[in-house]
Parts: C-alpha cells; structure tokens; sequence
C-alpha cells in the first residue's frame, strides 16, 4: 500500500443516458453547488440552462478581434498607399477615396483575426491545453469520451460533504459513485 | 419545454389530423453510442485494407516525382520548361490553381454553411470534406507560388518592406488573392483543427498507454467533455462557421476578380463571382463523392454516410451544375446583346476555334451530365453517381482551361496570338498534385478521425434530452410518415 497523501477532487457519479444527466443536472443545479461539471460525448442541447450556465462570452472576444483585423488592413493598407509611397496606379488616386479598393483585404484580416481569436479566446475560456487532469485518474471517466453519461461535484466546493453530496449523487439516480482523488506530490 | 408538450396532449384535438413527413434518421440500424466510436476509431486503430496500400504507394510515388521532382526541375532549369513561354502566360499553372482551390469550396460549405442552415445530414461527411479543403488549397498553393517565375521571390508577396522600399499594391486583385486564399488555409484549419479535438480526445481515451496516447493527448489538447467546455466550444464553432460562411464567398469571388477586373474580352464581366462560387462548390461536391463513396464501402461506413447523404450531394450538384449552366449561357447571351464586337468574337473563338473541344467537353461534363440526377433511380445508383461525379471533376477542369486559354490566345494584338499547349513538365506537376492530395488524404484516413464521432452521435434522436418526452406526448394533430426510407421500402 502507498503512504503517499492522496487530494481529493471530488465524487463522480454516472447516468443512463442523456435524459437522465439533464434532470440530474437540474437538481445538484438547486441543491447550490457551483464547483461541479456534467461530462458526456457529445453537447447536450438544453444542458446549459439545466446547468445554470451563463451564454459564452467568446464573441464579444471576437468582435474586439475582429475590429483589430480590420484597423490593421485599414492601416496596412492606407499608410503604404497613400502615406509613405503614395502610387496611382489603375487609375485609382493615392487619397482616401481609393478606400473601396482596400475593402477586400480589410474583409479577409477581418475574418483572419477573428479566426485567431476564436482560437485562442476559446482555449483561455475553457483553460486548456492541458496536460492532465485529476478526473483522468479515474478508469471510468475514459467513457466519457465514449457513451458514459457523468456529473462530478468537486471537494472544494463549499456545499461538499463526504456524506451527503454521496447520498445526492444516489438519490439523483448516479450509479458507479467513485471519490476521485490523485497522488499528491 | 416538457410542460408546454404535457399541456397540449390534454386539449382534445379538434382539426383534421395532417399527415406530416417524419424526418428520416441519419443513423442506420439504430447504432450505439459505443458502436459508433469503435467503428469510426476503428477506420485507424485497425490494420488499414491491402487497398489501402494498393492506393497509397502509387499516390506517394507519383506525389514526388510529379511534385517534388517536376518542381525541382523547374526551379533547378527556369520557368521556361513550363508552356507559358508565349501570350497565353497563364497557362496550366494558373488553370490547376483555380481548379484546385474551387475543390476545397465544398468542403467549407458543408462545415459551415450547411451548419448554419441545421442541415444536420452534414455530421457524416463533413470531417472528410474539410480535410479534402485543407488538402486542395495546399496543392493549390504550389501553383502561384512557382508561377511568379523566382520562387525564392515569392515572399515579395508578403506585405513587408522589401530592398527597393516599394510595398505591395493593395489595390491589385492579385494582391487581394493573396490575403484571400491565406486567411482561408488558417481559418479551414483552425475549423478542421478545433472540430477534430473531441474526437482525438475519443481516440486518447481508447489508446492503450503509450507513444500513441503521448501523441493523440497532445493533439486533443486535454479535452475532458465537460459541459462547461462544450458550452464554449459549441459558442466557437457556431462563430467560426458564421466567420466561414462569407469567407468562402469570398474567396473565389476574389479568384474571379483577378479575371473580372482586367480589360479583356471574355473575362470583364460582372456575373463572374456568383458563377464562381457555384462552380467550386458544384466541382467540390464531384470531388467529395469521389472519395466517400468508396471510402465508405472500404470501412463500412454504410449506416454513417447513408444513401440519404449521397442523394442530397447528388441534388445539390444538380442544382449548382445548372447554375453553373445558366453562367454559361448567359455569358453568351451578354457578349451578344453588349453589341460589343470584341465580346462576341472572344466567345466565337471560344465555342468555334481551335479550342473547341475544350468548349464541348465543358458543356457535356458540367450541364449535360449532371441532368441524369433529376431521376431519383439515378441518385441511388452509386455507379451513376460515380460517372457523374467523375465527370464533373473533368468538366471543372476544362471550364478554367476555356476561360484563361482561350482568351488568352486571343489577345487585344494580333501578334500576340498563339496556339497554346502544355509541357511535358506542366502535365507531370498537374499529375502529381492529384497523388498529393490523394496521399494526403489517404494519411488523413490512417490517422485521423475521418468522421465527426460527436457530432453523429448528437444527431442520433434519443441524443436530445427531452426525446422522451416527445414520444411520450406526440402532437395528437400529426400522423408522422417515414419519408424516404419509407419509400426506398417501397420502390
């Protein structure tokens, strides 16, 4: 037997199937934790609510970054053309009125900044890329990614209790209840 | 949601009852969740067929010869053993470029648009269809590159001050295609990429420990399948297909702006962009029937990418092909009522000289084929799709030969005018681009998820929470009839 502490993450519960998680969900939602998380293979519709999540805020990210792509091409594009080394070429003048013909570039870095920050506005969002997690400890959480069906309430939540956020998973209709813990170093 | 359904079933109804076409599933044979993900996972933890192999060495061995060795003979000897030593500069290079980039439009259109429109069918196909965009738009961007003549000098496309002080000419559509065909290689992939990570997760999660589950959990970034994370990914993806959506419009409306906004006959019109973009998707759907269709006998993915999916690639490149067909003939019809005498000769030239079996075989392949779809028995029978489909790819081919040949052997100057043929050394690195992208695709099949496993799984109906509920408490005004599987039953 190791004598290495073990911390404790939190307590892991499955459910049937989709139906199940949602009405589960809506319950340790009114039951007050806040620190726990519903994990299946695919999104649920509706879950959110059930959850008692707020909508994403990832497009105000994209708008800002979308807007930055745009005064960059817009800048790009104007003070080369017009500042630095004003050219008339295509019969287009080297003034503001030539704007139309920057429009497409100002479109595409439009579209590549908000690509970008999609991206890395998502990855900030959800916190990863990550090289572990305490949950991959557990053996059946792997189903997760498969056709298992879980919530986990983690320990440091203030409603947990090693008794009776247990009892709550049983009572919901969680099965394979599992304390998930990890070696701690 | 379920209160409103329970509410209802209590009013007795009063109407007639409506026959309504229950949509038909998008699963087969009521598959698991668990069966699901072992056979797509299973496409690349099995060993790969003996066709696999069959396919994969030729593809590898004609992608370096064609590419690697065609480009090594061109930039070792000079541009010059391409055909575009005379009027007609453009040449194959520029006709492979475009073909090329137009295959990848269907991919972006079944990830995004279709997305955008909740077609859900999109969930079988659209991971392949994506790859297929990645891999075109790279054989696509060998051509322009080598095509500026010094490809040590094509950084000289890139905005950045140069050694003569002289910026690029942002008012130039060659210019704009550059920022155009870029941002869509990094927004495809950064779609392809973000789509794929749940997936990858699935295939980590069933690696046994190793240097596979090293690489696998690397690439699936840590992904736990929380719905915490879904919450935002799902955010992400709605706005990279709502980003998508004009991106790939504009994309080939800014190909087609290279043609439009010059002076010459045959290319300065205006209905260019629309006719365009219909092309590339109607040229991408050709290609992506292509692949899937015997991908799908070879991994038996029949239940995924059902007849269901076939049918509606089949109507949407009936649709785009006569689109594509009304471009054409209303192209003449401009040239003609323009009165424009050097309009009406261009598109003479065209149909009536010496290229006119380039003329012919466009017409054939992309208006003419393509009209067999209309007959559902066509639709269903995989070796029609296949011919139509094979040639499409041919006829898109030879629209971008007509439009840039053509016209370009028939300039404004009398002395500039030449009949046009490829080299040898165009024709091996047009070759070799298509076991590039074969290959390419064949790695894709080994390696990587080649179907969306969580998307097809949300589209099962018993996904959806409240399914139960529905069963439960049907509308009592609707007798649902299975639609199409109901009449393949039947037919």
């Amino acid at each position: 037997m190791s004598t290495s502490r073990k911390r404790v993450y939190g307590y892991l519960a499955e459910f049937n199937s989709a139906a199940a998680l949602y009405k589960a969900a809506e319950k340790v939602r009114d039951a007050g934790f806040r620190q726990w998380d519903c994990y299946s293979p695919y999104p649920i519709h509706g879950l959110d609510d059930a959850m008692g999540i707020k909508r994403s805020i990832l497009p105000w990210f994209v708008f800002f970054g979308g807007m930055t792509g745009t005064a960059t091409a817009f800048s790009l594009a104007y003070v080369t053309q017009v500042v630095i080394f004003p050219t008339v070429v295509q019969g287009k003048p080297a003034n503001i009125f030539t704007i139309p013909a920057f429009f497409p570039i100002m479109f595409e870095l439009t579209i590549l900044f908000s690509g970008f920050t999609v991206l890395f506005g998502l990855l900030s969002l959800i916190r990863l890329p990550r090289l572990n997690h305490p949950l991959f400890a557990s053996d059946q959480f792997q189903r997760a990614t498969d056709d298992g069906f879980f919530i986990a309430i983690e320990a440091r939540d203030g409603n947990f209790s090693p008794t009776a956020t247990r009892e709550l998973l049983a009572e919901i209709g969680g099965s394979n209840i599992e304390l998930v813990a990890e070696e701690d170093s | 949601m379920a209160s409103t359904t329970q509410h209802a079933s209590e009013v007795p109804h009063q109407g007639p009852k409506l026959p309504v076409l229950e949509r038909e599933a998008l699963i087969l044979s009521g598959r698991s969740y668990h069966w699901i993900t072992a056979r797509v996972c299973g496409v690349l933890e099995n060993q790969q067929p003996l066709l696999w192999w069959l396919l994969f060495v030729p593809c590898a061995l004609i992608a370096a010869i064609g590419v690697g060795g065609g480009l090594f003979y061109l930039v070792s000897t000079g541009v010059g053993v391409w055909g575009n030593t005379n009027r007609v500069m453009w040449g194959w290079p520029i006709v492979n470029f475009v073909f090329w980039i137009g295959i990848g439009h269907a991919g972006t259109l079944i990830s995004a648009i279709l997305f955008l429109t909740r077609q859900n069918w999109r969930t079988s196909i659209n991971r392949a269809a994506e790859a297929m965009t990645i891999f075109a738009v790279m054989c696509a961007g060998i051509f322009p590159a080598f095509h500026v003549g010094r490809v040590w000098m094509a950084w000289f496309l890139a905005p950045v001050p140069n050694a003569n002080a002289i910026w690029q000419n942002f008012k130039s559509p060659l210019l704009w295609d550059v920022f155009a065909v870029s941002t869509y290689f990094t927004v495809s992939l950064i779609f392809w990429f973000l789509g794929m990570v749940p997936d990858l997760a699935t295939i980590r999660d069933r690696c046994r420990p190793g240097i596979r589950k090293i690489i696998y959990g690397i690439l699936s970034l840590g992904w736990r399948g929380g719905n915490r994370q879904w919450s935002h990914y799902e955010m992400a993806y709605l706005l990279l297909a709502a980003l998508s959506t004009p991106l790939v419009l504009s994309v080939h409306s800014v190909v087609s702006f290279d043609f439009a906004t010059s002076v010459v006959p045959g290319w300065h019109t205006t209905i260019f962009p629309p006719y365009f973009v219909a092309g590339a998707i109607f040229g991408g759907f050709a290609m992506v029937l292509t692949i899937m269709v015997p991908a799908r006998f070879v991994y038996g993915l029949q239940d995924l990418i059902t007849m269901k999916h076939i049918d509606n690639m089949a109507k949407i490149i009936l649709l785009t092909g006569t689109i594509v067909g009304y471009a054409y003939l209303m192209e003449l019809f401009v040239a003609f009522y323009s009165g424009a005498i050097y309009e009406m000769d261009a598109f003479k030239f065209r149909i009536a000289g010496p290229y006119w079996w380039a003329y012919v075989c466009m017409m054939t392949c992309n208006v003419i084929a393509p009209q067999v779809f209309w007959s559902r028995a066509c639709r269903e029978n995989l070796w029609v799709v296949m011919i139509v489909a094979m040639f499409v790819n041919v006829g898109m081919w030879f629209e971008r030969f007509v439009i840039i040949v053509t016209t370009l052997a028939r300039s404004w100057l009398p002395g500039d005018w030449k009949t046009y043929s490829p080299t040898a050394a165009d024709q091996i690195l047009f070759i070799g681009t298509i076991g590039f992208f074969l290959s390419l695709f064949l790695l894709f099949l080994r390696f990587l998820p080649c179907i969306n496993i969580a998307e097809v799984k949300w589209a099962k109906r018993e996904s959806d929470p409240h399914h139960e509920a529905h069963l439960a408490h049907p509308d009592p005004g609707v007798v649902k009839e299975a639609a199409y599987q109901h009449e393949l039953v039947q037919t």
